[in-house]
């Protein structure tokens, strides 16, 4: 059948993240020192997983034609809370981490809110909740510090029979749990459908509202549980503007790379996963490269451009120019 | 006597847009096992009346009924759960999702609470075989669909929700003529299966194929219902029109039969399916109209003289030589010379939140400027002239442009091209939701430009307004020119009849 054509069609933004990321990755590995050991490969992971959680959060706000500039706050906020909570007896750490990723929920259903009922643009509506939710950081940990239950974090950054990386295993249930029923639901068909034509789906009965504030509100649970991870390699929280603004601009690059369209109605949380870990790679290869780090934000910028310029050259073929601006 | 109740009824239904009557105390009657055809021409309420059907507007007054129960819809999806589906003329399909997506979109089949996929393939395969479209992959992304498999896709969609009525607003314009025919013995089959249909269409033929009974709309309402193949085209026709006219025309000038210098020609313009073999002359002082029902290729015609579209085919003369017009400022430059009132003023002629002076001078700031710095003494001349000549009602120059009144909006549009002394003038449906004192300004402006010598090519969905302003006028009907009338032919009969493109309708004279 011609079904695995169709498949592959669909399927292109995110197998070319996964090619750009092994080639990548095979680059930096035949490069480095050490090799594929466990070692780098568990270092290597845990980087990217951070990235990939937030740059899932993305991708989903930016299916449905919208963007989130406040993933990066919510990611910081939730490190703050979790510098906090998670200590203590297993049970009490549980109720903690179930804290940290309530925060998360609730940042989202906030953004939601402002964006759907409140009908203001997602750029402007994430700006203003972005700064409070780093208001609050800021009250929370305007200094390094903070602890954390330090058995759990170490079993989530560490190693599963010594080779496979726990973060990569828990990034695969976050999917699994997350991500695919998403997808399969009616809510995610909603949400991609808003996405790729407001108008159309509207006028089909579809429940768009239901789906655009779904995806806000896994965004920030998804953000929440970066901002848990982050918890558990640093074993601290703290109110940083620069992880805040970096990760917010790193995940609109990791889902670019990822083959999510910025216009919405397009890509996979998938494929933004392993946009995040090529983006990753990219500042690891000046490593090995033996390249001054001073040029990572160059070179990161030039990998950038040329991600978004391939996916205009649709743009092309348009045979209407009107169609240029709508 | 008693009377069935009929399976949907709307009476005394009433819908106003702003000042204009949209349909006007309108009944409509719907009978299973019956495909109805809805007639009318441009404005006469027909799509207001479907979108009420599906719950796209709500009603001001009246009531919808069915099975004898008052009913209400507050959304398409409203309706679509009362059993009524519509295939509407802008396809409502999501172009980033697959085929099959798309047709169970209102109702997916669910397992565990998630999108059975299987299941969604099987409706679908079964939807797709029931509309006669197996062609189709219920896999295919419907962004890769051309657009005659989009609206079998479309057809596929609403059948699978299992419709009591059916809407099909011309939802066969864009088939190609053997998905026509699959299309119709579907349709027959349904109306057999005792599905009410509602067809709307402006080919006479394939309403005299389909049809079983006949409502024709004019101005807002229903103004005869009639058995299918009781009446003549020429009777039909008759029902159409009859607006009373309520427009003041300037007079034309008597023109003997010399020609008059051509100034814009095309040769053979053809773009996509949308214009086929477009030939036409516009001479210098020459108003010439193009007619039709909506959605001929009118519009595109005009976009494609004013360098909008890509990869257009055929000629375009000014003055006799060939130029090849690749974008708006290559159409407004001073060798050419074009200008062009667009359709939508609010998103494609104003910049609304910007102040009436800046608008007013945005299409000519290359000559109101030296060195890149705007000459603003200059500009306030070239501003007050227009005000003056346009008789523009604005508190101020200063006022955002969003902030006038409908008509005085347009004369901003009109006269921000006026600045650059046009001698080509294209204008597309301009009379469009305006008082009709401006229209009638705008009426006398017209004819005032190409008293001067321009050329002027106007599109009106209004045929009072193109036998009233018009020289000439050039009837389309699927992407190419099916008539040219000219003088005393430009009758309202004469103009609906070639517009509908029967073919007894040129040889007959009827008083108007």
């Amino acid at each position: 059948m011609r079904d695995w054509r169709y498949w592959l069609a669909e399927q292109r933004g995110t197998l070319i993240a996964v090619a750009i990321f092994i080639a990548m990755f095979i680059i930096y590995i035949s490069n480095h020192q050490a090799g594929l050991t466990a070692n780098v490969v568990n270092t290597a992971a845990n980087k990217g997983t951070l990235l990939a959680l937030v740059a899932m959060a993305q991708a989903l706000v930016v299916i449905t034609a919208g963007i989130d500039l406040s993933v990066g706050t919510i990611f910081v906020l939730t490190n703050c809370v979790a510098s906090y909570v998670i200590t203590g007896n297993p049970f009490e750490t549980a109720a903690g981490v179930a804290l940290v990723l309530l925060v998360g929920l609730l940042c989202g259903a906030i953004n939601g809110a402002i964006v759907i009922y409140g009908r203001l643009q997602p750029i402007v509506a994430t700006i203003g909740s972005g700064a409070v939710f780093f208001g609050v950081a800021l009250m929370l940990r305007p200094l390094p510090g903070g602890t954390v239950n330090e058995t759990l974090a170490d079993a989530m950054t560490g190693r599963i029979f010594g080779f496979m990386p726990a973060s990569l295993l828990m990034l695969a249930a976050i999917v699994a749990v997350i991500w695919v029923p998403f997808r399969r639901s009616v809510i995610g068909r909603a949400a991609y459908a808003a996405g790729s034509s407001e108008a159309a789906a509207y006028m089909s009965g579809v429940p768009i509202r239901r789906g655009k504030f779904a995806a806000y509100v896994l965004a920030g649970l998804l953000a929440g549980i970066g901002g848990l991870f982050l918890t558990f390699f640093t074993y601290s929280g703290q109110a940083s503007t620069s992880s805040a603004s970096t990760y917010t601009l790193f995940s609109i690059a990791a889902v670019v790379l990822g083959g999510v369209s910025l216009y919405g109605g397009k890509g996979s949380a998938v494929g933004a996963i392993f946009g995040a870990f090529a983006f990753r790679t990219i500042g690891d290869l000046m490593f090995v490269f033996d390249l001054d780090a001073l040029w990572q934000p160059l070179f990161q910028g030039v990998i950038l451009l040329l991600a978004v310029s391939f996916g205009a050259i649709g743009l092309l073929q348009v045979r209407n120019r009107l169609e240029w601006f709508r | 006597m008693e009377e069935a109740i009929p399976l949907f009824q709307m009476t005394g239904v009433s819908k106003r847009y702003g000042g204009v009557r949209a349909l006007e105390a309108a009944d409509l009657a719907v009978e299973p096992g019956q495909i109805q055809a809805i007639l009318g021409e441009n404005g006469a309420g027909k799509s207001t009346l479907i979108k009420i059907m599906s719950g796209v507007v709500a009603p001001d007054a009246g009531q919808l009924m069915m099975h004898g129960q008052p009913v209400s819809f507050a959304s398409p999806a409203a309706a679509n759960k009362a059993g009524i589906a519509c295939i509407f003329q802008e396809l409502s399909l999501i172009p980033d999702l697959s085929v099959a997506d798309n047709i169970v979109i209102s109702d997916p089949p669910k397992r565990f609470g998630m999108i059975d996929r299987k299941a969604q393939r099987r409706v679908a395969e079964e939807a797709l075989r029931r509309a006669g479209a197996e062609d189709i992959h219920p896999a295919a992304l419907v962004a890769d669909l051309p657009l005659s498999r989009r609206q079998m896709v479309e057809i596929a969609k609403a059948l699978a929700r299992n419709p009591r009525i059916l809407i099909l607003d011309e939802a066969t314009s864009a088939l190609t003529a053997a998905d026509v025919t699959k299309v119709f013995s579907v349709l027959k089959r349904l109306r057999a299966d005792g599905m009410a249909l509602l067809f709307i269409s402006h080919r006479m033929n394939e309403i005299a194929e389909l049809a079983d009974v006949c409502t024709v709309f004019r101005n807002g309402r229903n103004v005869a219902t009639y058995a299918a193949g009781t009446r003549t085209d020429n009777d039909v026709v008759e029902m159409m029109i009859g607006r009373e006219y309520s427009h003041v025309f300037p007079a034309k000038p008597l023109r003997g039969e010399a020609a008059l210098p051509p100034v814009l020609e095309c040769r053979q313009l053809s773009w996509t399916n949308r214009l086929r073999d477009i030939s036409l002359s516009v001479g210098a002082g020459e108003v010439v109209g193009l007619g039709g029902l909506d959605g001929q290729g009118q519009r595109e015609l005009l976009l494609a003289l004013f360098g909008v579209l890509r990869g257009c085919t055929g000629k375009v003369l000014i003055d006799g030589k060939a130029v090849s017009i690749s974008s708006p400022v290559t159409a407004r430059s001073h060798a050419v010379g074009m200008a062009l009132i667009p359709e939508d003023r609010k998103t494609e002629g104003l910049l609304l939140p910007m102040s009436v002076r800046e608008n007013l001078s945005f299409s000519s700031l290359d000559r109101l400027s030296r060195w890149g710095i705007i000459d603003r003494a200059a500009e306030q001349i070239a501003n007050d002239e227009m005000l003056q000549l346009l008789e523009i009602k604005t508190a101020g120059l200063d006022i955002p442009a969003g902030a006038l009144s409908g008509g005085n909006q347009q004369k901003v549009v009109i006269a921000k091209w006026l600045m650059r002394n046009p001698r080509i003038i294209l204008l597309n449906d301009p009379t469009r939701g305006i008082d009709v004192g401006t229209k009638q300004e705008l009426y006398r402006l017209l004819r005032r430009l190409a008293d001067r010598g321009a050329s002027i090519l106007f599109y009106s969905t209004d045929y009072d307004e193109l036998i009233g302003c018009c020289d000439r006028v050039l009837v389309f009907y699927d992407g190419a020119i099916r008539r040219e009338l000219a003088g005393e032919e430009m009758t309202e009969h004469a103009l609906v009849a070639s517009a509908l493109n029967i073919p007894g309708g040129k040889a007959t004279e009827v008083r108007v």
